[in-house]
């Protein structure tokens, strides 16, 4: 089982609160945005569930407590695709990929040919088989996110974090990623959790949303429930309308003073 | 799930580094052309098949079997040696501080190492410890303190994203630790000569001893750096990144400097002050056949040999009879492929 309980989660940098108290459950195969305004401790947040930064409170992946486990058996049961990755120069594709099998393998030991083959597939199932001989650092902003986006299946965790995966690409772009990372996790049942920025997207493609505000968990729920004028006019200071699209979720429209 | 589905293809994965069997065997015959030349160059002229006979057990007369045996062919392979050392230390710096300029020497690790040698060749000469020469013991810790210090003051004053920062530091360390050095030898003037021997290099003087003392150390060091080459790689990627693919940064960086750095203190107690070594060589590779330290680490170690052994040589040709520091020659070629570096480099740097 992958789900995922967050219990009086709370993440402090040098004393100074950003997240706090904060509970969440994320059901296996569900997607969840969390969303807020700037510095509400959305990547915090994924952060904590990685074990980047220190927490108090505790977090559960299955039946499992996430404190209990090793840095490798996390990384078999949670991968992160962080906002900006960065790109290393003169890196292959595939060996970029293939990085994401650190988590199984030992200290000193080498990839295996499973391994391999293992990303080989991934690199195909992501069309990006023609370039795994090209340098990440000479992709386009879609293609590297996309081969991050395979770093990241290689772990093979059931758990995807999600920083931001649409900053800095271009409407096609996002709806690509996005749609690529709702089909994987369709696929292969992956409990996605991701900070989104961009509202219309985030309550089109995620199951429920959690709106973050000051570090706290201010409400969460369907998209419909969440995504209203007067809570994105309360929380992020915004004037904005929302408007019903026909089956298509619901946009969030910026409305000028 | 995926990997099941994968299963059955064949393992076809195109674009991972290999160590090219071409270059490797050009490093080869590099090392092999470099030591032929380092035994034939003397003073006293020996035909090359003399070095092979002599190579062969087969009968040479004894005063040119005393000069290969004696003079020429441990320096060689003390050079060998020592370059190996300082490229595959240098190329793992490199990586561990995710920096293109780090470098056994300008980190400090060589003004710690004479720093260590020389307060242990003053306060305790001839001294030994379960029965090994203090001196290479005292040179390391030496060396270990200067790069710690330039790791930890680096990463105070700009983290160590920045280059300068980190060279900058080690420049500072470095400085330090020669004013206490220089110190330590006015105040026991009876020991200086000793001392500064010590310090210039001694490729000249350590024979087959120096290649005993230095050995187990270095090999060490080489394997322990070979064993990391693939977590080599995967620090390529932001701290962050590494640390969720389940690998400790920490243990990584701590276990690949001390081996560097003992390699780095064994190369210096031997061959003395020779620069940049560690920054040419891993740069050269990694511009003419890629940048995984799956492919640099190797072809560091065997053209750094083929270079040091080269350079020495150099050394003690130019100004013959007298013989320059290997130091000159590295630091003459390396200081403006520094510079060059420094330039492709300056936008991460500053």
């Amino acid at each position: 089982m992958s789900d995922l309980r967050l219990a009086g989660l709370s993440v402090a940098y040098e004393g100074v609160a950003v997240v706090s108290e904060f509970d969440l459950t994320v059901a296996s195969g569900e997607w969840l945005a969390l969303i807020g305004p700037n510095g509400a401790g959305k990547t915090s947040v994924l952060r904590a569930i990685a074990r980047l930064v220190p927490f108090q409170g505790e977090i559960r992946i299955g039946d499992e407590h996430a404190a209990t486990l090793g840095a490798r058996e996390l990384a078999r049961r949670v991968a992160m695709l962080p906002q900006e990755p960065q790109i290393p120069a003169g890196m292959s594709v595939a060996q970029y990929v293939l990085l994401g099998r650190s988590p199984h393998i030992g200290y000193l030991g080498r990839e295996s040919a499973r391994d391999r083959r293992i990303v080989a597939d991934i690199l195909r199932r992501l069309s990006l088989d023609a370039l795994a001989s090209r340098h990440v650092d000479r992709l386009s902003g879609g293609e590297r996110q996309r081969a991050a986006i395979a770093r990241a299946l290689a772990q093979q965790a059931p758990v995807l974090l999600v920083d931001e995966p649409t900053t800095s690409l271009d409407i096609g772009r996002q709806q690509e990623v996005l749609e690529l990372i709702d089909q994987l996790r369709r696929e292969q049942e992956l409990t996605v959790i991701a900070a989104m920025h961009e509202l219309t997207l985030a309550g089109q493609y995620a199951d429920r949303l959690a709106l973050l505000v000051a570090g706290r968990l201010v409400a969460q729920g369907l998209p419909a429930e969440i995504l209203t004028e007067p809570s994105i006019a309360a929380h992020y200071g915004a004037d904005v309308a929302v408007i019903e699209m026909n089956g298509s979720g619901r946009a969030v429209v910026p409305v000028r003073r | 799930m995926l990997g099941a589905r994968a299963g059955a293809r064949p393992a076809v994965l195109a674009g991972l580094p290999r160590l090219p069997r071409l270059w490797a065997a050009g490093g080869v015959a590099a090392v092999v052309l470099a030591c032929g030349i380092g035994v034939l160059v003397g003073p006293v002229h020996i035909a090359p098949g003399t070095v092979l006979q002599a190579l062969f057990g087969g009968a040479v007369e004894p005063g040119q079997a005393n000069i290969l045996w004696s003079l020429r062919f441990p320096r060689v392979v003390l050079g060998a040696i020592v370059g190996g050392t300082l490229a595959i230390a240098g190329a793992a710096y490199q990586g561990v501080f995710r920096n293109p300029l780090a470098d056994p020497y300008l980190l400090g690790a060589a003004a710690g190492a004479n720093l260590g040698a020389t307060v242990a060749i003053v306060l305790a000469p001839g001294a030994s410890v379960i029965g090994i020469n203090l001196v290479p013991m005292a040179a390391f810790v030496g060396a270990g303190t200067a790069v710690a210090g330039a790791y930890v003051l680096g990463r105070t004053v700009s983290g160590l994203r920045s280059a300068t920062g980190l060279i900058l530091a080690g420049i500072a360390i470095a400085a330090f630790f020669n004013s206490i050095e220089t110190y330590v030898q006015q105040t026991h003037s009876e020991s200086i000569r000793q001392a500064y021997s010590w310090i210039l290099g001694r490729l000249v003087t350590a024979g087959w001893d120096g290649v005993l003392l230095i050995l187990p150390y270095v090999v060490l060091s080489a394997v322990v750096i070979f064993l990391h080459r693939r977590l080599l790689d995967a620090l390529m990627v932001g701290e962050d990144e590494v640390t969720s693919l389940g690998i400790s940064v920490r243990r990584v960086r701590l276990v690949i400097v001390v081996a560097a750095t003992l390699g780095t203190a064994a190369a210096v107690a031997v061959g003395g002050t020779i620069a940049f070594v560690g920054i040419i060589v891993p740069h050269t590779v990694r511009l003419l056949v890629g940048s995984s330290y799956r492919v640099v680490i190797p072809l560091s170690l065997l053209f750094g040999a083929a270079f040091l052994v080269l350079a020495d040589t150099a050394a003690r040709s130019v100004v013959a009879p007298a013989e320059l520091p290997i130091g000159v020659i590295t630091a003459f070629l390396g200081a403006p492929f520094f510079i060059a570096v420094l330039r492709s480099t300056r936008a991460a740097a500053l």
